[in-house]
């Protein structure tokens, strides 16, 4: 990641800084120059914004069990954003805290995969998503958790255990959804379809994540990606779901560049939160 | 749960007639093991009545916290720090769990959570009426942690310690256990709104007008107007009167609203130093009847969220049941 | 809360008989319902290494690790607990309350298990 110069820090009083107009390309608003900072940040707004969009089904579940099963994952992956950003924010040292950082950037700002932004969708879309993620999170968390920066690991030894029961649940519905009726199978293999090109993201590495990797903070994806392939070809074998092909390769998420769905989702997320600049809650 | 009995007539129903006349002799042995405190397990023999005021009073209460995560789950997705994030969505999902759990009693009754389903959902069951208020500000969210979830534990505590029945009993022995923090989050969140910015302070003040009266509510109409209280109280499925509940409600709110600054929408409330209560003013029972007749503000809604979620998610249920059924015929194949 | 919002003859579907079949004794354990429904599995769990699983309640799912599944999440979500079992509500036979006297009180009746019937030579100890 080359460097632009920082723009005026968003600070927790509220008032944020206009997103810039055609900002170069290699970089957006709000860039912090720590890699560290930054590669924080990129983790924790995974997980934060795709634990929002599990929350969304709160209440609307096909059933009860399946309400507090994905609370429970919404959960963790909320509580792990938490701690994430918390370390960002510490590292940073700019007075912000977690909370600055989830509800007062643009969304240029945020730097989560494009994968988990996109609309809940039905059932169907949200497992088969769910499970896409949770085969590069159990792997991430694992190489994280024998991170040289010692609270970047302990947050990752604990998301560790939590993406080992996320993917087993999501693994089964994705399996279930396959092969179940004939409308399950159609609804999970055009969610396979719709989400495949952006399950490349996850796994592309750039300056960011080599100064991690040489640093021995930072996971090498580069060897992640085999394992995830093969996991995720296991579990579509078994759900006799196809594995589509096309080039195309969504990215940008990890530079400000997301679908046209975040910003939506941030303005619900952020509007009480900015609504009373300097409150506290 | 053992003992669900099909030859019950499987209908929620209570009805005043067609009740059988009970053996008096079992009628009398049963009223005797409710005098002694003993707890009424699934099996064991049950007047008719008290089998069908139970299943009334259990899928309210369970419709109740499935329907509740409704208004509350409006805001989960705009709290406004992650920490409330986090509180709000546990305590929806609790929700949630606490309706599953009560379902799981009345199953024990020969009543499954499907067919209580569908009552829910074509708009034939009653729940409390509480939830058909609509969530409009964040403040919301606190006061009803506060009010609504305090009036509840009033009443669930007394169940978990007195109801004669076990697996409702033990239900809420459960739910208590779970909800101990619902009320403390809330009030925490009312009481920093309440000390906050001029503008969080006229956001709470609000939500507390507009939420106190339909609290007062949830509590059931009063004892003289109350058709069931006299059966429940007999048999020791409640302990205590709407109002003596309502009461305690009353006294335990009133000096945590002034600890945090807070006025009640209620010019007559006055400590009546003789009992040692809160006299508080006239409750608009006709406003409460309405809403618990399917008039209120949100009924609607609310049940056509419930039922969207129930239909939409129709083919999902399907796939697990037959993807279980696949899997079962794969297996007994590989076993010939 | 909610336990007394609508007196008797004002309420829920008694207008109709649920369509609903009685369950069927011995439910079946393989997930297959006749009414379309999940099965119904009662889940126990253990809190502590070395404690026994007690009754928590039911759930409902499709198969036995569809069971411990939802288990786990409904059950197992507030962190206490190490251990769970899932058996199929219909799998379960219970006795019967009206047998209570004659199927368990006979039991009380020996005295000679209890070690107080027995009586040692003064001043010998441990036994």
């Amino acid at each position: 990641m080359s460097e632009t110069e920082p723009t005026t820090p968003v600070g927790t009083n509220g008032v944020g800084t206009a997103p810039v107009a055609a900002a170069p390309a290699q970089a957006t608003a709000g860039i912090v120059s720590d890699p560290l900072v930054e590669y924080l940040i990129r983790h924790g707004d995974d997980r934060l914004v795709l634990g929002h969009r599990l929350s969304e089904w709160c209440g609307h579940a096909p059933i009860l069990e399946e309400d507090i099963a994905l609370g429970n994952i919404a959960l963790d992956l909320l509580g792990q954003a938490t701690s994430l950003l918390g370390l960002a924010a510490e590292q940073e040292g700019k007075g912000r805290d977690a909370d600055a950082l989830a509800f007062f950037r643009e969304a240029v700002e945020f730097r989560n995969v494009q994968l988990v932004e996109l609309p809940r969708g039905d059932f169907a879309v949200t497992l088969v998503r769910q499970f896409l993620f949770d085969a590069y999170d159990v792997l991430v968390t694992e190489a994280l958790s024998r991170s040289a920066h010692a609270p970047l690991a302990g947050v990752m030894a604990k998301a560790h255990k939590e993406a080992r029961y996320h993917v087993r649940h999501s693994g089964e519905w994705v399996v279930r959804l396959g092969d179940g009726t004939d409308e399950s199978h159609r609804r999970a293999q055009r969610a396979l379809d719709d989400l495949w090109r952006f399950t490349s993201e996850p796994f592309l590495m750039d300056d960011v994540d080599r100064a991690m990797l040489a640093a021995g903070i930072g996971a090498d994806l580069d060897a992640l990606r085999p394992r995830w392939e093969a996991s995720v070809r296991e579990v579509m074998t078994e759900a006799g779901l196809q594995i589509p092909g096309g080039a195309f390769v969504a990215r940008g998420g990890r530079t400000g560049r997301h679908t046209e769905h975040l910003g939506h989702m941030l303005a619900e997320m952020q509007i009480v939160a900015r609504s009373h600049p300097g409150a506290t809650w | 749960m053992p003992g669900r009995r099909p030859s019950h007539p499987r209908s929620t129903a209570v009805t005043q007639q067609a009740t059988p006349t009970e053996d008096p002799a079992l009628l009398a042995e049963f009223e005797a093991r409710i005098a002694r405190g003993e707890s009424i397990e699934p099996k064991d023999w049950m007047p008719e009545r008290y089998r069908r005021q139970l299943v009334r009073m259990m899928s309210q209460h369970a419709h109740s916290e499935v329907v509740g995560m409704l208004p509350e789950g409006n805001w989960i997705t705009r709290a406004p720090s992650l920490r409330r994030k986090l509180s709000l969505l546990a305590k929806v999902q609790d929700e949630a769990g606490h309706g599953l759990y009560i379902y799981c009693g009345t199953e024990t009754l020969g009543v499954d959570r499907q067919q209580l389903l569908e009552e829910l959902i074509t708009g034939k069951a009653k729940y409390s009426s509480i939830f058909n208020y609509p969530t409009l500000t964040w403040a919301d969210m606190g006061v009803i942690g506060w009010f609504v979830d305090g009036a509840a534990i009033v009443n669930q505590t007394a169940l978990a310690k007195h109801c004669s029945y076990g697996p409702y009993k033990r239900a809420m022995v459960r739910v208590c256990k779970e909800e101990n923090f619902h009320k403390k989050q809330g009030f925490e969140s009312v009481a920093a709104l309440a000390q906050g910015t001029p503008a969080q302070h006229a956001m709470v003040q609000d939500a507390v007008d507009r939420w106190w009266w339909p609290t007062l509510m949830m509590f059931g109409p009063p004892d003289s107007d109350s058709p069931n209280s006299a059966e429940l109280l007999r048999w020791g499925v409640k302990k205590y009167t709407n109002d003596e509940l309502r009461q305690r409600f009353v006294n335990l709110t009133i000096p945590q609203a002034q600890a945090v600054g807070l006025t009640l929408p209620d010019p007559s409330l006055r400590f009546d130093e003789a009992t040692g209560n809160w006299v508080f003013g006239e409750i608009d029972w006709n406003e409460f009847w309405q809403v618990v007749k399917g008039d209120g503000p949100c009924n609607r809604e609310r049940v056509a969220a419930r039922r969207a979620a129930h239909e939409d998610g129709e083919w999902v249920r399907a796939a697990a049941t037959a993807h279980a059924e696949k899997k079962a015929a794969r297996g007994a194949t590989r076993a010939a | 809360m909610y336990g007394t919002v609508l007196p008797v003859g004002e309420g829920a579907g008694q207008e109709q008989d649920p369509t609903a079949k009685a369950p069927a004794a011995g439910a079946p354990t393989d997930g297959a319902i006749a009414d379309g429904q999940w099965q119904l599995w009662e889940v126990f769990t253990q809190e502590t290494q070395g404690a026994p699983h007690e009754h928590a309640g039911s759930v409902r799912a499709t198969d036995a690790g569809h069971a411990l599944q939802n288990a786990r999440d409904v059950y197992g979500r507030r962190g206490k607990v190490i251990s769970m079992w899932v058996v199929p509500t219909g799998a379960i036979a219970a006795s019967s309350p009206s047998d209570a006297g004659p199927f368990f009180d006979p039991m009380n009746e020996r005295p000679y298990v209890h070690p107080h019937f027995y009586k040692a030579p003064r001043g010998v100890r441990g036994v």
